[in-house]
């Protein structure tokens, strides 16, 4: 590999770069094996089209008032056409601009629950899989006991008990899925541990929170990506369901599930209100899990070298 | 190497040079391997030459990245197939071309008529079957015969092999086993079938030093009571002058000296190898250690001519372009070397003495860079004085 | 006064099983270890896998927990201290383990790497933490280019320069070499040796030195221990063990040794059987079932380690016994023997000193 000892221009990003370097050309490296798989690259778009939707519907939807919710029944049912694209539901309200305006759902609450469950699980995981012994046990006894239940009831217990909205079932689904990577986090540390760095930390004198900070979490990085990629689009489909069970989003909220759920009673008449909602839905998760085939081709260690 | 006069046929005649064993049984000639990798072509072989006489243990000597491993698997068809490429040459086994062979064919030759033992003998076994499943498996897949006859086969391969062909050892699970008495294991299982062949991958680097000579005990026992040749695949020099019969010595892609195992390492000739003997601990304190200057080179960009010409003490204008071709510098001894050649052969760079063109005992591989080549007159042993060479050591 | 001394060192690691975490075995995995490591100069611990020595290098360094014994270092016993202490006692001593990559956290650059000492131990930052970490390469043979570059990106033996650079951030007195060169090539390994012999004068370092290959350890070392199954067997200065080696053991340790000269082929008196297990070790000499000249009394009793005939030496056999002259008979006697051992019934898998205590099922 050529070293760049040269860098054009000072200062401060000079630096940066000088001492990023090899992250640098790593991310280069990883860039072009991602886009290699053109699979992944059309997912990719859809994620970002996605993306570039949600943040700018009131600008990009036709009918941006209904988009949010006005309804317009001199309109109602009336199936695609020039004027509305995806036809319009049974409020009369433009089914595009519902579409494009629920895109932000569950970009943001997959972003929620992500955050959360890496800050919660994989911290434990790396505890308890460092420390092992007692620390060990009694954390993976907690995540036994939240892995014995079927992940979409116990969200809807919590949700049913707190109260159905989009946060209470961000915040079950959290409650959920922390555990999977609490144990997957463990498992790596445990082999991790015994690695000669970490045993030549510890002679130094490192102390544990800083080598497992240090040393052990950031080498779980890569599956714990990978899990998350292909995690998001499970995590979408669990919002839209239960959403589509009454469960989460409540009307006029244009939630995708709950889309489909309104639309069930006229899925023979006026396919048009449930159809293209779980066509985004569909096409929203599966882009999620090309991307996060790719993601694991681009980090599996076999490759590399 | 050892591209005689016959190159072109195997040699009927065991009267052949240094053959005192018997004929050829294995002939690798000019075996060029690539590998796609993600940063480019890595050309892993550069034109490997090889010959295995019946009865004979070669020892294929040289550090990592030399290629010794991809010769070794190269034989047994083992090359992961869309990356690795066999560009050119020919791996003549009793005659017959391997590399021209189909898939089907090899299955058959492998493990009956050819076979590998490997570095780690606990990957090697599959630990859900017993020792007596695997070999006898390894039996019946060769030969049609029933179960009991392959116990027999099996039991019998277990004595070759040193272990006790008990009730207990055939019931036992690999993981149960040690590390010296999984290798053997895995001997049994190559030698099962009568395999005239054997290719061994540094298969005494895993274990420990007591238990490696008993290993190394087994494989001279092999050859002795069952006539198996057998190439050596190792890195470590004093295992290869224990053991083998003659021994090349490889060095990136290519192999750089090959002869009689103790006229290779008492009276060397490539500056490779006199500069690895000058790096062995043996009866040096620390202070007395030479090291190699350099590093090895990258494969995906290989220096043109001479793979080891940048680090060589000996290093001539010619061997910046050309690839070195195999000179017989003593009896039965070859080495790839510009500067042995100059030295040895006298008069100017390309052999060419006083009393015209030298004949040419060694006919250019196809596709070689360079001059035409012009081999030495096959020097008289000593000549090549010794101590010219380890004063530039 | 030694700079380390070691006098009885006895690690036990326990096998546990189950919810209850309950101790089903013991692995004895060193047993009454003594010896002495005098500044500035190389103790070269050798022995095949389960010999302990391992075992002991972590023991000394603090990644286990000694049953009982001293260990003695820069004058103070290690582990009588109390655990706050331990720590900065041990300052002086670092480490470089075998593996040039495993050592090294893959994700970290050169210069975090080689810092981490100096993090950890002073409060040197900024700027001057990274002038030392350019001195430190350099003594290893590394320059600023290097700096921010990541372990996969250096072949084995830079990577075993990073660590010894590492290793020499906090000017130790001691360094630990777990078989620093094992997994070099021959050239590579060299090129380390030599920088090591040439830190060692330059900065006055004491080495203790672990390794298999008894060619290295004889180059590098000017004295031996020698260990089996957790106990050691024979110690004093390399000539006096290589040259009149008088433990059976030590003896068929260095026949075993391939000679790279094809004319000294091996005595082939080949030590037979495998090494046995270091939870139910043999009664008495640990070594007596596969020794050639044990006599009744080696399985009854272990013999003690005794300074006798100018080393240290622990066996039955008397002062004036001549291992070399039944070489011949005993050769013999082995030229045709099978091994004859049975497969040792394992159930569990076999413990090695590194992933016990914890046993894990291999799949």
């Amino acid at each position: 590999m050529s070293m760049d000892t040269t860098i054009k221009g000072g200062g401060a990003f000079a630096d940066w770069r000088l001492r990023h370097q090899s992250g640098i050309e790593e991310s280069r490296h990883n860039v072009r094996v991602f886009f290699r798989d053109k699979l992944a690259v059309a997912g990719l778009i859809v994620i970002l089209a996605t993306l570039i939707i949600a943040i700018f519907a009131p600008y990009l939807a036709p009918y941006p008032e209904q988009g949010r919710g006005d309804s317009d029944m001199q309109d109602r049912l009336q199936a695609p056409s020039r004027d509305h694209v995806m036809g319009t539901d049974q409020q009369g309200r433009d089914v595009l601009s519902r579409i494009m305006f629920g895109a932000r759902i569950p970009l943001i609450i997959s972003f929620v629950v992500t955050a959360g469950v890496l800050l919660v699980g994989v911290p434990l995981g790396g505890i308890a899989g460092y420390f092992g012994g007692w620390v060990d046990e009694v954390v993976m006894r907690i995540t036994d006991i939240f892995l014995a239940f079927p992940a979409l009831v116990f969200a809807m217990a919590l949700v049913a008990f707190l109260g159905a909205s989009l946060q209470n079932v961000a915040l079950a689904l959290v409650i959920t899925w922390w555990p999977w990577y609490a144990r997957l986090v463990r498992g790596m540390a445990i082999s991790l541990r015994e690695r000669p760095y970490v045993l030549a930390a510890k002679t130094m004198g490192v102390s544990h929170f800083t080598i497992i900070r240090r040393h052990i979490l950031p080498n779980t990085l890569g599956p714990v990506i990978v899990q998350m990629t292909v995690d998001v689009g499970a995590v979408i489909l669990e919002v839209a369901a239960l959403s589509f069970i009454g469960l989460g989003a409540k009307p006029p909220t244009p939630e995708w599930g709950l889309m489909v759920s309104e639309g069930r009673e006229y899925i023979l008449s006026a396919w048009w209100l449930s159809t293209f909602a779980g066509i985004a839905i569909f096409g929203l998760v599966l882009a999620y899990n090309l991307v996060g085939d790719a993601l694991r081709d681009v980090l599996d260690p076999r490759l590399k070298r | 190497m050892g591209k005689r006069a016959t190159a072109e046929q195997p040699s009927a005649s065991p009267a052949v040079a240094g053959a005192d064993t018997g004929r050829p049984v294995l002939q690798i000639e000019d075996l060029r391997v690539e590998f796609r990798s993600l940063r480019g072509v890595v050309r892993a072989l550069n034109g490997v030459h090889l010959t295995v006489h019946e009865g004979e243990i070669v020892g294929l000597v040289g550090e990592s990245g030399c290629g010794k491993t991809v010769t070794g698997y190269s034989v047994l068809g083992l090359l992961p197939k869309p990356q690795a490429q066999v560009t050119s040459g020919r791996i003549l086994f009793k005659g017959e071309d391997l590399l021209t062979k189909s898939a089907k064919e090899m299955r058959a030759l492998k493990g009956k008529v050819i076979s590998m033992v490997f570095q780690d003998p606990l990957a090697s076994l599959n630990p859900v079957f017993t020792v007596g499943e695997q070999i006898s498996r390894v039996v019946r897949v060769h030969k049609d015969v029933k179960k009991k006859a392959a116990l027999e086969a099996t039991k019998t391969a277990l004595q070759a092999t040193g272990l006790p062909p008990t009730d207990a050892l055939l019931k036992s699970y690999p993981h149960q086993l040690s590390g010296g008495m999984r290798q053997r294991v895995c001997m049994a299982m190559a030698i099962s079938c009568g395999s005239a062949m054997l290719v061994a991958d540094e298969p005494t680097t895993a274990l420990d030093v007591t238990i490696q000579m008993q290993i190394l005990k087994l494989l001279l026992r092999l050859r002795e009571e069952l006539g198996v040749a057998q190439i050596l695949i190792t890195h470590n020099v004093g295992v290869a002058a224990q053991t083998c019969d003659r021994i090349a010595v490889m060095y990136a892609g290519n192999v750089v000296e090959e002869g009689p195992t103790a006229e290779v390492l008492k009276r060397p000739r490539h500056p490779y190898t006199l500069a690895l003997i000058e790096c062995l601990p043996q009866g040096k304190t620390a202070a007395e250690l030479k090291t190699i200057p350099g590093a090895v080179p990258d494969l995906i960009t290989p220096p043109a001519g001479c793979r080891f010409h940048e680090r060589c003490a000996h290093v001539r204008e010619i061997c910046r372009d050309s690839l070195p071709t195999p000179v017989e510098v003593a009896r039965d001894h070859w080495t790839a070397c510009h500067w042995v050649q100059e030295t040895a052969g006298g008069g100017d760079e390309l052999g060419r003495g006083a009393g015209g063109e030298a004949e040419s005992l060694v006919p250019a591989p196809a596709g070689s860079p360079g001059p035409a080549p012009a081999a030495a007159q096959p020097a008289e042993p000593e000549a090549g004085d010794p101590s010219t060479s380890s004063e530039e050591a | 006064m030694p700079l380390l001394s070691v006098d009885d060192l006895t690690v036990h690691f326990k096998i546990r099983r189950g919810l209850t975490r309950k101790s089903i075995d013991t692995v004895h995995a060193a047993d009454d270890v003594s010896f002495a490591l005098d500044r500035g100069t190389t103790l070269a611990l050798v022995g095949e896998s389960g010999s302990g020595k391992t075992t002991v290098a972590h023991a000394i360094l603090g990644l286990n927990k000694p049953l009982k014994g001293s260990i003695v270092f820069s004058e103070r016993d290690l582990l009588a201290l109390p655990r706050r202490e331990r720590r900065a006692a041990r300052r002086g001593m670092q480490v470089v383990f075998q593996d040039p990559y495993s050592s090294l956290n893959p994700r970290m650059t050169v210069h975090d790497l080689v810092s981490e000492p100096l993090r950890v131990g002073t409060r040197i930052s900024g700027d001057a933490l990274r002038d030392r970490v350019l001195e430190l390469l350099e003594m290893v043979g590394l320059g600023t280019q290097h700096l921010w570059r990541r372990p996969h990106e250096f072949s084995g033996g830079q990577c075993q320069r990073i660590a010894i650079a590492r290793a020499l951030a906090l000017s130790p007195d001691l360094v630990v070499l777990d078989e620093p060169t094992s997994a070099l090539d021959v050239s590579v390994q060299a090129r380390i040796l030599t920088l090591l012999h040439r830190l060692q004068e330059e900065l006055e370092l004491s080495y203790l030195f672990i390794a298999h290959d008894l060619a290295v350890v004889e180059s590098v070392a000017s004295a031996v221990a020698v260990m089996y199954l957790g106990t050691i067997v024979e110690s004093g200065s390399t000539e006096t063990i290589f040259n009149d080696p008088r433990h059976p053991y030590t003896l068929a340790l260095l026949a075993s040794v391939p000679s790279p000269d094809p004319e000294q082929r091996s005595a082939g008196a080949a030590l037979s059987g495998d090494v046995p297990s270091a939870i139910h070790p043999p009664s008495g000499c640990r070594f007596h079932p596969r020794c050639k000249f044990r006599m009744d009394v080696c399985d009854k009793e272990a013999p003690p380690l005794v300074e006798r005939l100018g080393r240290r030496l622990a066996c039955h056999l008397p002062d004036e016994f001549d291992l070399t002259a039944d070489q011949e008979a005993a050769r013999a006697a082995r030229a045709t023997a099978v091994v004859e051992e049975e497969p040792r019934r394992r159930a569990r898998p076999r413990p090695t000193e590194a992933t016990a205590p914890r046993m894990r099922r291999r799949w």
